[in-house]
């Protein structure tokens, strides 16, 4: 059974910070594939199209036919672990801070042999696991297997915790907090056990029906930030970016227009001041702690996420400002997640449809409610993936986009 | 049904060399192969215009190849071989190059295996071993083959029974053979105490489990038998060889390899038996792959290693002298030349050149060569049969 983890101690200032290191990343453009689906929550290996062989790692080719017409298929990853070892040794440094670790060699019920992780819950060969493909601190797919059936606390594994940013025990910033989907996320990361919320607003006048609750919640701490403001994101991190472990950036500026019918630019200014600077000044701000944290005792820094929206992949015409500021916010993230994963720090970019809030009261549904936001925010961080679509909206654009992008884009037209 | 080999009459192997071995070393892989080359001159009398073949093994040559060796040596040779097998490219330079030459396709070739070792070469190696080593081992952690190996090594005790004191005899036997070896890098006694209770590296492995990677290189010479007897070069016949690629894909894990498909052919070609065998050089990363060799190469049958492991003494004065150099776990393992180091000391032993090495009336040696771990199992094996002239 795995041991609970324990609320951390303070960390000894006099100890020397543990410098991040990563797995090897370098991967095949075939394996890269892999990773790609895994960032974005599915376990899929190679399909052949033509013969049905299914194979692992991944190929250029069928292994049996040599079609090089080759599909990636969901798999379910029960198998049996046939041999294990318990290595106490590695060449690579972030192994050398991390061993002992298990390895096993599973046999898939699709009869593939695995290389794969062992969670500290499986039993030694031969015995029933099953394998999961997570991202590792290097964001590339690794398999690690599990326990037949859940175990207690099996989230808390240590290898299985380098693969996910739980956040539990761990603090969190949120952004614009005291907006429905801020509010919604305090309340989610209160219950999934973060250690201390940080619950960042812009204007402590503006009274917010529902917001008193939250700061009333043992671990949310109420803190001035206004993202259009340097000065403000920069004394904010000086006073706590040292402690960050998870930054949430919800803050937006939404409103509904096109270019036609709204003369000048002062709304748009407004939502890239926000939307994609706003991104630009707290990763300025907070990125360089985050990143020197990432290794640091049993709750490192671990994960940024930014709420974007499904737009940002294809534009809403009605919403084309707003729309052209989350794609901006969508390149910015890409960057920022090519300078986080240095460290191994995961950037997370949700991708929610219309959410029910004050901005779409004229849109109708399905739109996405608050806590149900929060709800696939919190998952997302205890699975470890990096690219999220919450509700059926975004789903479904998330489909139609990955078939086909130009057509959608006409579909968007008359929304 | 394969059609069954042809013979290797008139054709010999000989001038068996070593670049002594070393820890590390700050010269580069070129340097070790042009001292096994110049070694092989000095051997044989030849003149450097004279080796119109060159078979080359070498992981740490990169970015050259065989091809980049000619020019940086200055060889021009009519027939040239790149050698990619690790453990196995001993056997295979040897079946290649006796073919060439028999075909007149070289007069002589020389076959070199070597490399260097760096500080951090090894670890820049693994890394970059497969794709399927890079995409899907590396990155776990296996810095290498020792995961893989215990992994091989597991299955294979939980399987047919063996015991670590039956891969204990065999390391304390292979020690003790390297005690008459100037050559070899281990030096002091092994006893089977201090094998059981080393720092474990990866469960069930232990230190004396693994090899010691290293630097150095070894070669040797094929050529017509007159030409060896002209030369006036003690030389060893080729009785018959085998190689295999890839063998039982679908077996869930490695608990047997390709010999066993060309086992037959292999004896069949020199007209002789396990049973005829004098002494057998295997090719001995790690101890479970000994025991994959004996089964494989009919000297037990399958699963039967550790009985047969048992009812053996494996030294040089005992029943069955097994790596009679000590092997790669008690003299190093200088990268590819570890694919060489067996073929070399077998050629020493049939030609009365092993020292106190040396086993009386020796008629006939098997050699066998292993390699690539190219994701979860081993991919190349070889054997070969030498025999006295």
């Amino acid at each position: 059974m795995t041991d609970t983890l324990k609320r951390p101690q303070k960390r000894n200032p006099v100890l020397p910070l543990r410098l991040p290191t990563l797995p090897p990343g370098a991967r095949s453009r075939a394996a890269i594939q892999m990773s790609a689906a895994v960032a974005e929550g599915r376990f899929e290996l190679q399909k052949c199209h033509d013969c049905g062989q299914l194979q692992y790692p991944p190929r250029d080719a069928c292994t049996t036919c040599l079609s090089i017409k080759l599909e990636w298929t969901p798999v379910d990853g029960r198998g049996e672990l046939i041999s294990d070892t318990l290595l106490h040794h590695s060449n690579e440094l972030y192994y050398r801070q991390r061993v002992p670790l298990r390895l096993g060699l599973v046999r898939l019920q699709e009869n593939i042999t695995v290389l794969a992780h062992l969670h500290g819950d499986c039993p030694q060969a031969t015995a029933p696991v099953r394998v999961r493909a997570h991202l590792d601190k290097s964001g590339q797919a690794v398999l690690i297997a599990l326990p037949a059936t859940d175990t207690p606390n099996m989230a808390d594994d240590r290898i299985l915790r380098e693969m996910t940013s739980d956040p539990k025990f761990r603090k969190v910033l949120v952004t614009d907090a005291k907006s429905a989907t801020g509010q919604a996320l305090c309340k989610a990361l209160s219950d999934a056990g973060a250690d201390m919320i940080w619950a960042g607003i812009a204007e402590p006048w503006k009274q917010t029906p529902g917001f008193d609750a939250i700061t009333k919640l043992p671990n949310v701490t109420v803190v001035p930030l206004e993202l259009t403001d340097n000065r403000s994101v920069q004394d904010l991190a000086a006073s706590i970016g040292a402690k960050v472990d998870i930054l949430i950036n919800n803050a937006e500026f939404h409103r509904n227009t096109g270019i036609a019918d709204r003369p000048g630019t002062e709304t748009a200014r407004a939502e890239m001041e926000i939307n994609y600077l706003g991104l630009m000044r707290l990763a300025q701000s907070f990125g360089p702690a985050m990143r020197a944290r990432a290794a640091d005792g049993s709750v490192p820094s671990t994960a940024w996420v930014n709420i974007l929206s499904i737009y940002a992949l294809s534009s809403l015409p009605s919403q084309g400002t707003f729309a052209a500021s989350k794609a901006a916010a969508l390149s910015l993230s890409q960057t920022l997640r090519a300078e986080m994963r240095q460290a191994g720090i995961r950037v997370v970019n949700v991708f929610p449809g219309p959410i029910d809030d004050e901005w779409t009261q004229l849109v109708p549904p399905p739109k996405l409610a608050p806590a149900a936001l929060a709800k696939a925010v919190v998952k997302a961080l205890q699975d470890g993936v990096e690219d999220i679509y919450p509700g059926d909206i975004a789903q479904d654009l998330f489909n139609k986009w990955r078939q086909n992008a130009k057509a959608l884009e006409r579909e968007m037209w008359d929304q | 049904m394969s059609r069954s080999r042809t013979r290797y009459d008139g054709v010999v192997i000989a001038a068996p060399v070593t670049v002594p071995y070393v820890r590390y070393s700050e010269k580069d892989a070129h340097w070790f192969l042009a001292r096994a080359l110049g070694a092989l001159l000095k051997t044989s009398g030849l003149k450097k215009e004279q080796i119109d073949g060159l078979g080359v093994s070498s992981f740490t040559l990169f970015p050259d190849t065989a091809v980049g060796l000619t020019q940086h040596l200055g060889f021009s040779p009519r027939w040239l071989d790149h050698l990619p097998f690790g453990g196995a490219s001993g056997v295979i330079a040897l079946r290649r190059a006796a073919r060439a030459v028999q075909n007149g396709d070289a007069d002589v070739v020389a076959c070199v295996a070597g490399d260097t070792n760096h500080v951090d070469s090894f670890r820049q190696n693994l890394a970059n071993f497969s794709r399927f080593a890079r995409d899907a081992v590396y990155p776990l952690g296996s810095g290498g083959p020792n995961a893989s190996f215990a992994l091989l090594t597991a299955h294979y005790m939980q399987r047919f029974g063996a015991k670590a004191e039956d891969f204990g005899k065999l390391c304390v036997a292979q020690r003790d053979n390297a005690l008459r070896n100037p050559l070899a890098l281990f030096k002091k006694p092994l006893t089977l105490d201090e094998y059981l209770n080393a720092r474990e590296i990866s469960d069930p492995l232990k230190l004396f489990d693994c090899v010691m990677p290293c630097a150095g290189a070894d070669g040797f010479l094929v050529l017509p038998e007159d030409h060896a007897r002209q030369l006036d070069l003690p030389y060893a016949r080729i009785l018959g060889t085998i190689e295999r690629h890839n063998a039982f894909p679908d077996d869930p894990i490695q608990d047997r390899g390709g010999w066993m498909l060309d086992r037959d052919d292999l004896y069949a070609q020199a007209a002789l038996g396990p049973k005829d065998m004098d002494f057998f050089e295997a090719y001995d990363d790690y101890p479970v792959i000994n025991a994959l060799q004996m089964e494989g190469l009919d000297l037990c049958g399958y699963g039967e290693a550790p009985d047969f492991i048992r009812s053996n003494t494996f030294t040089i004065d005992g029943t069955l002298p097994f790596n009679t150099s000590g092997g790669q776990l008690s003299v190093g393992q200088a990268g590819a030349a570890g694919g060489f180091l067996g073929l070399v000391q077998a050629l020493r032993q049939v030609t009365k050149q092993a020292g106190k090495t040396q086993i009386p009336d020796v008629k006939h040696g098997l050699v066998s060569g292993f390699g690539m771990i190219n994701y979860d199992r081993g991919l190349c094996t070889g054997a070969a049969i030498l025999g006295r002239a």
